[in-house]
């Protein structure tokens, strides 16, 4: 609050020097994790994107569904397929207020993940593994995904998306080999 | 070139002034006023937004489930505006006058622009909140397009960013003119330094702004037919993350000024403590990029890239300031004779004084819990974990309400005597009141963390009613235990506001004789604040402040390297 002397620009204490020195080792050590796990680390953040629109991606959400149904579950009152799929391309929508179609997919095989949303924003919450990824109308998003534990697992939308965002859930059912 | 009269030269004056008697600093009528002003609507809106707090937590604490949803999301929107915006911006407002005109013993430039500026605030905060309570905004504070709320809504956050970008310019015009007229020598102080970095982020925050609301104006009255989701969040978050790294820097002003009024600290190197905040000011506008890590369209060098800050540089910032303020703190109690060990210092201290235990606590919730918990779930890969969960509230209220909203109601028990010029009353409340509503919002941001740790979404009215294997049982405790934090904060809360509305209401009409509140009789700013010489740096080494930050260190890297061991138990995803 008070006006500084005429010089302040004064060479830095001893403590203050030890403390900027160890401050900035960890700022680096806190960069350098980052690369050191994209190329050490299994869990890495998807890139993979597409341009996609609602249409466009909801015929092939269908016709994949249509290849691969083996069975049909009501979530929230609605007949939902079930799909089991080889290892590759998935297809999946978010809408308000349902993720379809559940997924039937097999321990230790590995999926691509198509996920688009066919309105508003929401949020690709799987649980309880605790993985999340935000989904946006007009972007199939690529989640290279796989399952390491089998069970079965919620999807939960974690991005608001109106009223009956609370009732948005799908379902992944994850079998041994 | 010789530029002899001015516009604002001395000869035009026609400001007022009185002369505060506790620090002989001239203060401009005009500025006063437009300080009381904002301060009030400022408490205003966390009346109001910590209102819909407590309907908030009630809510998501599962065993009480209080609002229907429809409310539970409008009340949200609501509460998100009032606190992070209204309440913040105001009181920053308010902080921006006195650092540039009472500060500087100098005048407030143009008051009717001031005024203006104030009209427009006050004017956006009531439309926006007057839309949302009617129903017609339900899409959170975010407004994430493609969700659409009415125009009015949109148009009231511009009205507000406008009328605040004003009080920014006015606060450089301030500046620039107390320099010409010579009210002050040398460099500004510190805490104005301060303002200053929050005033230049805060530009650029509300240009961007500008950028996010404007199109989605335009586009909820049908002028642009589309508007990309994933460009909105982009631009949206280039407001909504350095608006808050405007409240950091405000905040940290803030702790200095209190180190100051309580214990008469001076910065130890000011050299140090300037540097930290142009840390800030080149580098933590990527943190933007934060809200976008696990966004489509982005790859890992540009989100890694961002994310770091470019080598965390603005962390680096903050480390600089987490070590320099209780530095300062300590070797101004040291030299008032507590010197003995590593902390003694820290036992003598004045923990009654409310300025004091808020600098503390304060200080202690943002780096602890906020910092850490930031710098944590802010890492590119880690965020697959995190992202929309309840940690991120877990972190930002530790940040934004344990730590800046505490260090304003610190603050605002020592605006009330020297610019309100009445006596604070139920002086024992004020004691009392740090430690209610930090030990509060202790409870709130780890019972978040806790929850969010197991799978829990934010902003989200029912998590039971997801299917049983969703999240465990163990929720229901944790959500409890930030549902009592929260009452507890409340009552923080509610004391806060009984102290500051019967001071201006009921306290007595006086100028005030000094500025501590509750410990001694001596003005620290006045008659302990002296420049350090050399054999004083000699002498009062801050060795226990030293310990602490190591101490603090580790617990970081704890916390920071279990996050990655938990990342590497989930699925494999790339």
């Amino acid at each position: 609050m008070l006006t500084p002397e005429k010089m302040w620009w004064k060479p830095l204490g001893r403590l203050e020097k030890n403390w900027l020195l160890i401050a900035f080792i960890w700022c680096i050590a806190l960069t350098a994790m980052m690369p050191i796990w994209f190329f050490f680390g299994r869990q890495n953040v998807p890139a993979t994107t597409f341009r996609t629109n609602p249409e466009q991606f909801k015929s092939k959400v269908e016709a994949f569904v249509a290849q691969y149904q083996v069975g049909e579950e009501t979530v929230n009152g609605v007949q939902v397929p079930v799909v089991a799929p080889p290892a590759g391309d998935v297809f999946m929508w978010a809408r308000q207020w349902q993720w379809y179609p559940i997924l039937q997919l097999q321990k230790g095989e590995t999926y691509r993940v198509h996920v688009s949303s066919l309105d508003v924003q929401h949020g690709f919450s799987i649980q309880p593994v605790n993985l999340n990824f935000q989904i946006l109308p007009g972007y199939d998003y690529v989640i290279t995904l796989t399952p390491t534990t089998s069970g079965e697992f919620t999807l939960v939308c974690n991005e608001y998306c109106l009223i009956g965002h609370h009732t948005m859930v799908g379902r992944i059912l994850v079998t041994d080999n | 070139m010789a530029v002899t009269t001015l516009p604002w030269s001395k000869d035009n004056e026609n400001a007022v002034y009185r002369t505060c008697p506790v620090t002989s600093l001239k203060v401009d009528m005009v500025a006063e006023k437009l300080i009381i002003a904002n301060a009030v609507a400022a408490v205003v809106f966390i009346a109001l937004g910590g209102l819909f707090a407590l309907l908030l937590a009630l809510t998501r604490w599962q065993a009480i489930h209080l609002l229907n949803p429809v409310w539970f999301y409008r009340v949200l929107t609501a509460h998100g505006f009032d606190m992070l915006v209204a309440w913040m911006v105001f009181f920053e407002c308010a902080g921006l006058y006195f650092g540039s005109t009472v500060l500087l013993n100098a005048r407030q430039v143009t008051p009717w622009l001031a005024w203006v500026a104030f009209a427009l605030m006050a004017v956006g905060a009531l439309l926006v909140n007057v839309i949302v309570m009617l129903g017609r905004a339900d899409v959170l504070f975010t407004a994430y397009v493609p969700l659409k709320a009415d125009p009015l809504f949109y148009l009231g956050v511009i009205l507000f960013a406008v009328g605040a970008l004003v009080v920014l310019f006015l606060f450089f015009a301030n500046l620039i003119v107390a320099k010409r007229e010579k009210r002050y020598e040398g460099s500004i102080p510190l805490v104005v330094f301060g303002l200053a970095t929050a005033t230049i982020l805060g530009i650029y925050t509300l240009l961007e702004g500008a950028a996010a609301f404007v199109p989605a104006f335009l586009w909820s009255v049908g002028i642009i037919e589309n508007l990309d989701a994933a460009l909105y969040r982009n631009l949206f978050w280039g407001f909504g993350h350095p608006a808050q790294q405007v409240n950091l820097a405000a905040m940290v002003s803030v702790w200095y000024m209190l180190g100051q009024i309580t214990v008469g600290a001076v910065p130890l190197n000011e050299k140090f403590s300037r540097v930290a905040f142009v840390c800030y000011l080149f580098f933590i506008n990527l943190g933007s990029a934060h809200h976008l890590l696990v966004d489509p369209g982005l790859g890992f060098t540009w989100k890694a890239t961002n994310t770091s800050y470019a080598m965390y540089l603005a962390v680096l910032g903050s480390l600089i300031h987490a070590f320099s303020i209780p530095a300062a703190v300590e070797v101004a109690l040291r030299r008032q004779g507590h010197k003995r060990g590593l902390l003694e210092w820290l036992r003598k201290a004045p923990w009654g004084e409310p300025g004091f235990s808020t600098l503390v606590i304060s200080m202690v919730l943002f780096g602890w819990i906020g910092g850490v918990t930031g710098v944590t779930i802010g890492t590119e890969q880690i965020n697959m974990v995190a992202h929309n969960t309840l940690r991120l509230p877990g972190h930002f209220h530790a940040t934004v309400v344990a730590g800046t909203t505490l260090a304003f109601m610190g603050l605002t028990y020592y605006v009330i005597p020297l610019i309100f010029r009445r006596e604070l009353v139920l002086k024992s409340w004020a004691k009392w009141q740090p430690y209610v509503f930090g030990f509060g919002m202790l409870f709130v941001s780890i019972g978040m963390i806790a929850s969010g740790l197991q799978g829990v979404p934010r902003r989200h009215w029912d998590i039971t009613f997801v299917s049983a294997t969703a999240v465990p049982g163990t929720v229901n405790l944790t959500l409890a235990v930030m549902g009592i934090g929260a009452l507890i904060a409340v009552t923080g809360g509610i004391m806060y506001l009984t102290v500051v509305l019967g001071s201006v209401l009921f306290g007595a009409k006086r100028e005030a004789h000094r500025l501590t509140l509750v410990s001694g009789d001596e003005n620290p700013l006045v008659n302990l604040a002296k420049p350090l010489t050399a054999s004083d740096e000699h002498r009062f080494q801050p060795k226990g402040t030293f310990a602490i930050v190591i101490a603090f260190l580790m617990f970081f890297a704890a916390y920071y390297f279990s996050n990655w061991w938990l990342l590497g138990r989930t699925w494999i995803v790339k």
